[in-house]
């Protein structure tokens, strides 16, 4: 817990309109980004994707596949980067992190009952002890939605609070409001509000387990949340849209968001990520796009 | 295998240059009046030329209007009306304004790059604004045509005659399409003069017009400077004035007609309050005093250019305002990626820059973009003038330009007084959470258009016009229709 903070009443966190949002965010979606600004936003893509996999099918040779394909994600097309880290389930840390070791790619763990939440606060404090035991750099928790619904916000601030302690300075944190689930704009203003000051490193759209995932107005209305918050402490909080995000050109109007409205010090890895487990091909099919000036067969572009 | 690092502390991201294609226009060296359905020579045998506000660079010679042609046309408008068009049933005449909507649809993309190589204006916003919303306004007055009897219930209207329109710079098209579209359903036949510096678009609507099979002289165009306008205004063969444009010319048209049957609306200058509680939504209300005071260079008649802030969210509010406008991308205004574009001339340019002066001499607190500029062309920064007072003329004086001055308050009252002290009363802005203070103030401002948690919305379906010095009678909507209309 940043304890230097004065904690605000969260029953008053700053309003949203909801079509002043709309207007905003469509904006972003008419910037033309083009050549070389194009074929950076790509690169910048790949590096910033948590590549992704979270079924209750997960194998140990799955998860090998995928770390295989984090660190290689096209090697016909060189110098690419690698994505930012792969996202799995504790019980897959393990074998993901000897999978990507040495590679800079980080392991993030889905932890606190991933993805409801709706177990006692001993059993998510336990998920993630073992996720940081096995060596997991992130921590992707959700919150008790339920209990936010209640108006029990300083109940969902503390579990918040204590995981972020778990963590310790072994991994960052991400907290994921579940949008889909918090309900209106000025709600998840107040999920993002909570989860800044409890101690998040990182907030974060949605599980990707429900029909309604990040969208670029409930991601432009935490960004808000997240600019205001620098402009109080000058701590930067990173930003990760999940789910449904599976174009380039929709990645791209997302980091036209982030450079707009955060600044160009946003668009990094360490600041900005996309959830996402398919986005990562459409973005080779258009560098190859860029690079050859034709598209490809996605036959050309391994799955994983 | 060694990966490419991309640097991770900080990220370097410009957008490239993305300029639209001017290579699908079809410009004349020359354009010459359209009267009677015919491209005429001016009398003068005179042209002046048209200028790009961007590179300060000709793009094409525009007649010279004089008392000649302007007589040419209003006889050939008279000569339309008492024929054709005012005779035409309803339904017949809503065909042709159904037909011109659509011409004008089908040749956006080429009105919208000429709109923006003449005028200045962002390319965004030429195609995204502009030129649907004109096409909006043919088809919304297309429908009213042959409704007219519904329109007012127990009362017959009629059409007055010939309707002589002036209109201004700042949206070309658009203007020509709020003044043409409901005269035209309402059975009258027009003179329009476009202003000065914005012929163009207008001369393109005149080429549609022929193509569209309008009977000859139902709309007319005199191109020229404010002498062609005066010309309009005194010609005894006008029945009705529609003028949008400055308040000083809208006193001299008042005068001049004072001792005629005219009829006339006016839509004049504003400087409209735009008034921010601290219960409001803060990013989407920055959103709107950006979009009512850069819009279109703040060449906008109701542009939000006086910023009344509660003095509790000053500072926040502000730093939020600065950090936007820095985002804002100024310069080419055929790039899609410009948010702000060229000022419509030199003179406009001159004036402004003569108020930023103004307001340093002042001792106001100043604020611009640190935006890269261009070379060429008539460019001036988004500015930001802070700590303004109530008795400053930055506060007083319709800049036209993007140049806000901010002033705080404490209570409702004394914003409401403090907006409402103004010769102007075109538009205004509130922005609270509360939707018992939007009515109370919606009420009280004395202002023609009031926006409430948005700002600079435009719909052919809503009135537009003023109170006090910025005008009488409505554009748009219902309220449209009867500034062309005379009812026994």
């Amino acid at each position: 817990m940043k304890n230097s903070i004065q904690i605000p009443d969260f029953s008053r966190s700053p309003k949203v309109d909801q079509v002043g949002i709309i207007e905003r965010a469509s904006r972003f979606q008419t910037r033309s980004i083009k050549n070389e600004s194009k074929i950076q936003a790509l690169e910048m893509v790949l590096n910033m994707i948590d590549l992704t996999t979270l079924e209750g099918k997960d194998t140990i040779e799955k998860v090998n596949q995928m770390c295989y394909k984090a660190q290689h994600l096209h090697d016909d097309y060189p110098g690419l980067p690698t994505v930012a880290a792969v996202c799995v389930y504790s019980a897959m840390v393990a074998t993901a992190k000897a999978a990507v070791k040495g590679s800079g790619v980080k392991v993030a763990s889905v932890s606190t009952a991933f993805p409801s939440g709706q177990t006692p606060f001993s059993t998510k404090a336990d998920d993630t002890k073992f996720a940081l035991d096995q060596g997991a750099d992130e921590i992707d928790m959700v919150i008790s939605r339920g209990k936010y619904h209640q108006g029990e916000y300083n109940f969902v601030f503390d579990e918040i609070a204590k995981i972020k302690e778990l963590c310790g300075n072994q991994a960052r944190l991400k907290v994921i409001l579940e949008t889909g689930e918090i309900g209106t704009l000025d709600d998840v203003r107040r999920a993002s509000d909570i989860a800044i000051y409890a101690g998040a490193d990182f907030i974060k759209t949605s599980t990707g387990k429900i029909g309604s995932a990040a969208s670029i107005p409930v991601t432009l209305t935490m960004l808000y949340a997240i600019k205001d918050y620098y402009l109080k402490t000058g701590t930067m909080i990173g930003m990760k849209p999940a789910g449904g995000i599976s174009t380039s050109k929709l990645a791209i109007h997302y980091l036209v968001m982030v450079k707009e409205i955060l600044g160009n010090a946003w668009l990094t890895n360490k600041w900005f990520r996309f959830g996402a487990s398919s986005l990562a091909n459409d973005v080779l099919l258009q560098l190859e796009k860029q690079r050859t000036g034709g598209y490809q067969s996605k036959d050309y572009i391994s799955i994983d | 295998m060694s990966k490419k690092k991309i640097e991770t502390e900080k990220m370097n991201w410009e957008y490239a240059a993305a300029p639209e294609s001017a290579s699908h226009i079809q410009l004349k060296e020359k354009y010459d009046h359209f009267i009677n359905g015919k491209f005429e020579k001016p009398s003068s045998g005179k042209y002046f030329d048209s200028i790009n506000p961007a590179t300060a660079k000709k793009i094409a010679a525009v007649a010279e209007g004089n008392s000649k042609d302007v007589d040419k046309a209003v006889k050939a408008a008279r000569k339309a009306y008492d024929n054709v068009w005012s005779v035409m049933p309803a339904s017949e005449r809503a065909k042709y304004l159904f037909r011109i909507a659509r011409l004008i649809q089908e040749k956006a993309r080429e009105f919208a790059v000429i709109e923006s190589l003449d005028g200045g204006k962002p390319i965004r916003e030429s195609r995204d604004i502009d030129i649907p919303l004109a096409a909006a306004h043919f088809f919304y007055y297309a429908g009213w045509a042959d409704k007219l009897d519904y329109a007012f219930p127990n009362r017959k209207p009629k059409s007055i005659g010939v309707a002589g329109q002036i209109i201004p710079w700042n949206f070309p098209l658009l203007m020509a399409a709020w003044k043409i579209a409901p005269a035209l359903a309402c059975g009258n036949t027009v003179v329009l003069k476009p202003a000065e510096t914005t012929s163009l678009t207008a001369m393109k609507l005149a080429e549609l017009i022929q193509e569209s099979g309008l009977p000859d002289g139902v709309v007319n165009i005199v191109t020229g400077d404010g002498k062609v306008g005066a010309e309009i205004v005194s010609h005894d063969g006008i029945d009705k004035i529609a003028f949008t444009g400055s308040t000083d010319v809208g006193k001299l048209i008042q005068k001049t007609i004072a001792k005629t049957d005219k009829k006339v609306t006016l839509e004049l200058g504003g400087k409209a309050a735009n008034i921010v509680f601290e219960d409001a939504p803060l990013d989407q209300a920055v959103e709107g005093i950006v979009n009512g005071i850069y819009f279109n260079q703040g060449h906008v008649c109701c542009a939000g250019s006086r910023l009344f802030v509660q003095e509790s969210i000053k500072d926040i509010l502000i730093k939020k305002l600065q950090d936007r406008i820095e985002t804002l991308i100024v310069g080419d205004p055929m790039d899609k990626n410009t948010d702000v574009g060229a000022i419509n001339s030199k003179s406009q340019w001159e004036t402004i820059q003569g108020y930023i002066e103004l307001g340093k001499k002042e001792g106001l607190e100043i604020f611009q973009s640190s935006c890269k500029m261009p070379k060429d062309g008539y460019f001036i920064k988004p500015t930001l003038f802070t700590k303004v007072a109530q008795s400053s003329r930055l506060a007083k004086e319709e800049i036209f330009g993007p140049v806000l001055a901010v002033q705080t308050f404490r209570t409702v009252d004394e914003v409401i007084e403090k907006a409402n002290n103004t010769p102007y009363g075109l538009s205004a802005g509130v922005w609270t959470d509360k939707g018992s203070k939007i009515f109370n103030l919606t009420s009280r401002l004395r202002a023609g258009i009031v926006w409430a948690n948005t700002y600079n919305q435009f719909d052919p379906t809503s009135p537009f016009g003023g109170y006090k010095e910025s005008g009488f009678g409505r554009e748009g909507g219902l309220h449209g229709l009867s500034a062309y209309l005379k009812f026994d």
